[in-house]
């Protein structure tokens, strides 16, 4: 591959936005386990969830700041490296980086202060709505960045017009008209055809991702013994989530899979290794190869890939040999990426039913051979969400705006004389064609230096941040703040010491 | 309507917003090592911790509505400044991270070093900011088609450091404003005090040093003075609210010296986007090839759903703000949720 400005480019983006994808999903889990805890606390106002409340609190800020400093960096990328992309989508896709500006992430950001900084300073039914409001400002901030990528892989409510200049149609220096998307129908952009479905499970791989990350944690605790109490209801309580999402997300993936077939059959052709137009096997195992267009060491279950999308084991699947050679997305890595997904989705299914069983007959917290994959499963909950975005994304590819098929009055694809799908090309833009203009290979090869040396700094100091926090664990409550049957003298002694009013303080006086 | 017009001020809201509001936490981060101790640093980083991440949310909505109402704008300028940005970006990464990462461990290298972060991104980060205004007065080199046709060095020219200097004394004015509201009484709410007279002095140093070389160099800034001749109010404000500094401060009114700082800051956005109407980025090469806001906008239709979301946006955001502002309104104190 030639190290190019739109290979180093594509790099930095992989390199930026897996790194940035590590925090988002798990801020948005564990902001549902923050809210579950405060809400328990509240109905039960047992302490021990305020306890776990305010650990799990500390664990979101750090990792909540890591999201916000290298999410900037995504959306100044569309602009440095990505301009004439910019150009072409900035009157659809700039919408949506707007709108969760001004939606999700003040939101976020104000509340997220009070979650923070509140806990003496408003009274704990303030700080539960504050939580709330920033889980949700956190799902809203999905949402749009959600709809903006799923108008990309599936374009809807928008037409390709010649730009004008000055009141007239533009043509560039070279005589070519200057296209652009503009918007018809914003609805229509926002619920394109792809976005229900790629947001649904994007959120379910988030709350899944936060529970195994409690999981984890709670696990390694039980194991060392420590904080037991805490890590059993901490635990009890992640489980019962990850087992209701990761059987979720089978059906979620099922609901995927028949949208990808229908709107990006290239995509799930690559997915699936289907070289040929034929009835589907579903591939358990693999490995692609290109050259000879066929899947070495396949594992397969017969007919099945053509039943889940069309409930019949002998339907044909339409394969790659129907798409322009140009146009085959990188077989080996989507077909990679998208079977370690499954196979991670598969396996949390399996273990969490075991976990929940043995929950159940109460023996759970005696299996230490258990509690040791739990403590290791949240690295395969991240791999799989960070792997569900790259087969996605790369399975976009050679497309950054992904135009749609000619199609029948059925909606069924339509074939050239030779069999080939046919692209609406002039609703698509090549990834090729999308960077910018006036930049060099050198100025991206010293960004991606900055980023690694950074970003790799900056993992390093998160992981002792966390460790360090883990090990110190969850910590009791101040005395004088919550103990029960507390006078009004010390009442007002703790008044004096937080400097908080009257009114605060009767707050968080104990019932 | 003229949805291109409107867009034009909501992006200066935004920007003045940003300015006012970033604007004195990057001149705490600016003013941090003349902190004593370690108490003092962590005074500083408390005084800004509840709302440095709101503030920043300014210029992400800033970024996001010039990308969606200006896209050629965006795409332009953000090429353009590819490196600049860059550095912008790692000083923005640092200070999020030094301020979360800073009191996590008690080890004095551990703090030395993101306290230093702390500093170098602030100061970096208003004096790329400048930088960025300064080139935007004067225009970068475009071709036909709104692409940049320079290197690096083609922006930072004198101009654009003159303005870069500019801000980094104004923030450092502003935060010096900003802690003297928030540090608790005592030495150090005095020696804060005495810094809010050396900033004071030093911005207006380079705020008289700036109008005139603007008035000399770049041609064109005050052209729209003639179409609009209530342009000339701005200036008065500008002018009146920048001696109002040292008079409030002297009569030991710091809330009202903060304020006429924010208005300062509010009429020297006003008066940049005055100068630059009606252009985006401005071509230095040939005037013709600018990017107005004509030629640089989304469809009127796009323009006018995000004019309704701003609508419906606005007011949310503002309540907000002024609900967090209003929660850590008294001044700082070390407690256990403290950085």
């Amino acid at each position: 591959m030639p190290l190019d400005v739109v290979t180093l480019s594509r790099l930095q983006f992989a390199l930026t936005i897996m790194f940035h994808y590590l925090f988002p999903p798990l801020t948005i889990g564990m902001g549902v386990v923050m809210a579950y805890l405060e809400a328990r606390y509240l109905w039960t106002k047992e302490p021990i969830y305020e306890i776990a409340a305010r650990f799990w609190t500390q664990l979101f800020a750090v990792t909540f700041a890591m999201g916000v400093a290298t999410g900037i960096v995504m959306e100044f990328e569309f602009g440095t490296n990505w301009a004439a992309y910019s150009r072409f989508v900035g009157d659809v896709f700039g919408s949506a980086l707007a709108a969760e500006g001004i939606f999700a992430f003040f939101l976020e950001s104000g509340f997220l202060a009070v979650l923070v900084f509140g806990w003496d300073k408003v009274g704990p039914k303030f700080h539960f709505f504050a939580t709330l409001m920033v889980s949700l400002g956190s799902m809203f901030s999905a949402v749009w960045i959600i709809v903006a990528n799923s108008w990309q892989q599936t374009p809807a409510g928008d037409r390709i017009v010649q730009m004008m200049r000055d009141g007239k149609p533009w043509f560039d220096a070279s005589g070519h008209p200057v296209m652009r998307a503009e918007i018809v129908d914003f609805h229509a952009v926002v619920f394109n055809p792809s976005f229900v479905d790629r947001l649904v499970h994007t959120l379910i791989g988030a709350f899944v991702l936060g529970a195994f990350f409690v999981m984890s944690i709670s696990a390694y605790y039980l194991l060392r013994k420590r904080h037991e109490e805490f890590a059993r209801r901490s635990f009890s309580g992640a489980l019962l989530l990850a087992t209701v999402f990761s059987l979720a997300q089978l059906l979620s993936g099922d609901a995927n899979g028949r949208m990808v077939a229908r709107q990006q059959p290239a995509k799930l052709a690559a997915f699936e290794g289907q070289f040929q137009t034929k009835p589907g096997d579903l591939s358990i195992v693999g490995w692609p190869d290109v050259q000879r267009k066929t899947t070495r060491g396949e594992v397969a279950i017969p007919g099945l890939l053509s039943f889940l999308l069309h409930g019949d084991r002998h339907a044909p699947v339409t394969g790659l040999d129907q798409v322009p050679r140009a146009y085959w997305p990188p077989v080996t890595a989507a077909f990679l990426t998208y079977h370690a997904m499954v196979a991670i989705g598969t396996f949390f299914i399996a273990l969490t039913l075991l976990a929940s069983f043995l929950r159940w007959r109460g023996t759970l917290f005696e299996k230490r051979w258990l509690l040791w994959i739990f403590v290791v499963s949240v690295f395969f909950a991240v791999a799989a969400n960070e792997l569900g975005w790259a087969a996605a994304e790369v399975g976009r590819q050679p497309w950054v705006v992904y135009p749609g098929l000619q199609r029948d009055a059925a909606g069924n694809f339509l074939l050239d004389s030779h069999g080939i799908l046919q692209y609406r090309t002039a609703e698509g833009l090549l990834t090729r064609d999308a960077v910018s203009e006036s930049i060099s290979s050198g100025q991206v090869i010293g960004s991606i230096a900055m980023f690694s040396v950074i970003y790799g700094l900056l993992l390093l100091v998160w992981l002792a941040v966390l460790n360090d926090k883990i090990h110190k664990g969850p910590q009791p409550l101040s005395p004088p703040a919550r103990t029960t049957g507390q006078s009004l003298a010390a009442a007002v002694g703790e008044l004096v010491d937080h400097g908080a009013s009257l009114s605060e303080a009767k707050d968080e006086s104990p019932d | 309507m003229d949805f291109h017009a409107i867009w034009f001020v909501l992006l200066g809201v935004l920007l003045a917003g940003y300015a006012v509001l970033d604007g004195f936490d990057l001149g705490v981060g600016i003013l941090h090592p003349l902190a004593r101790d370690d108490q003092e640093r962590r005074l500083f980083l408390n005084a800004i911790g509840p709302i440095w991440d709101g503030n920043e949310v300014w210029l992400v909505t800033f970024g996001g509505a010039l990308f969606a109402a200006f896209p050629e704008a965006y795409a332009t300028a953000f090429s353009a400044f590819y490196t600049a940005l860059m550095f912008v970006l790692s000083a923005l990464i640092f200070r999020a991270t030094a301020i979360e990462f800073r009191g996590k461990s008690s080890s004095p290298r551990w703090r030395r070093a993101w306290d230093f972060a702390f500093f170098a991104s602030s100061l970096l980060a208003s004096m790329l900011f400048g930088v960025a205004v300064g080139n935007a007065m004067i225009g970068i080199p475009l071709n036909d088609r709104g692409v940049f046709l320079g290197t690096f060095w083609d922006e930072i020219g004198p101009y654009p450091i003159l303005v870069g200097l500019l801000t980094v004394a104004m923030f450092a004015m502003h935060g010096a404003l900003y802690l003297y509201l928030k540090v608790p009484h005592g030495e150090l709410h005095q020696r804060v005090g005495r810094w809010m007279w050396h900033t004071w002095g030093m911005f207006l140093v380079m705020y008289l040093l700036t109008t005139i070389y603007t008035l000399v160099v770049v041609h064109g800034a005050t052209q729209n003075f003639q179409r609009w001749p209530w342009a000339a109010g701005i200036v008065v404000v500008n002018v009146l609210a920048i001696a109002n500094v040292p008079r409030t401060v002297f009569a030991d009114k710091p809330g009202q010296a903060f304020a006429s700082s924010c208005v300062t800051i509010a009429a020297l956005v006003a008066l940049f986007g005055i100068a630059l109407w009606p252009n985006l980025v401005a071509a230095r090469n040939n005037p013709a090839n600018s990017l107005s806001v004509y030629r640089a906008a989304s469809s009127d239709k796009t323009l006018r759903i995000m004019f309704v979301i701003a609508c419906l946006g606005m007011p949310l955001v503002l309540t907000y703000t002024l609900a967090v502002y209003w929660t850590f309104r008294r001044r700082v104190q070390i407690g256990p949720h403290s950085y």
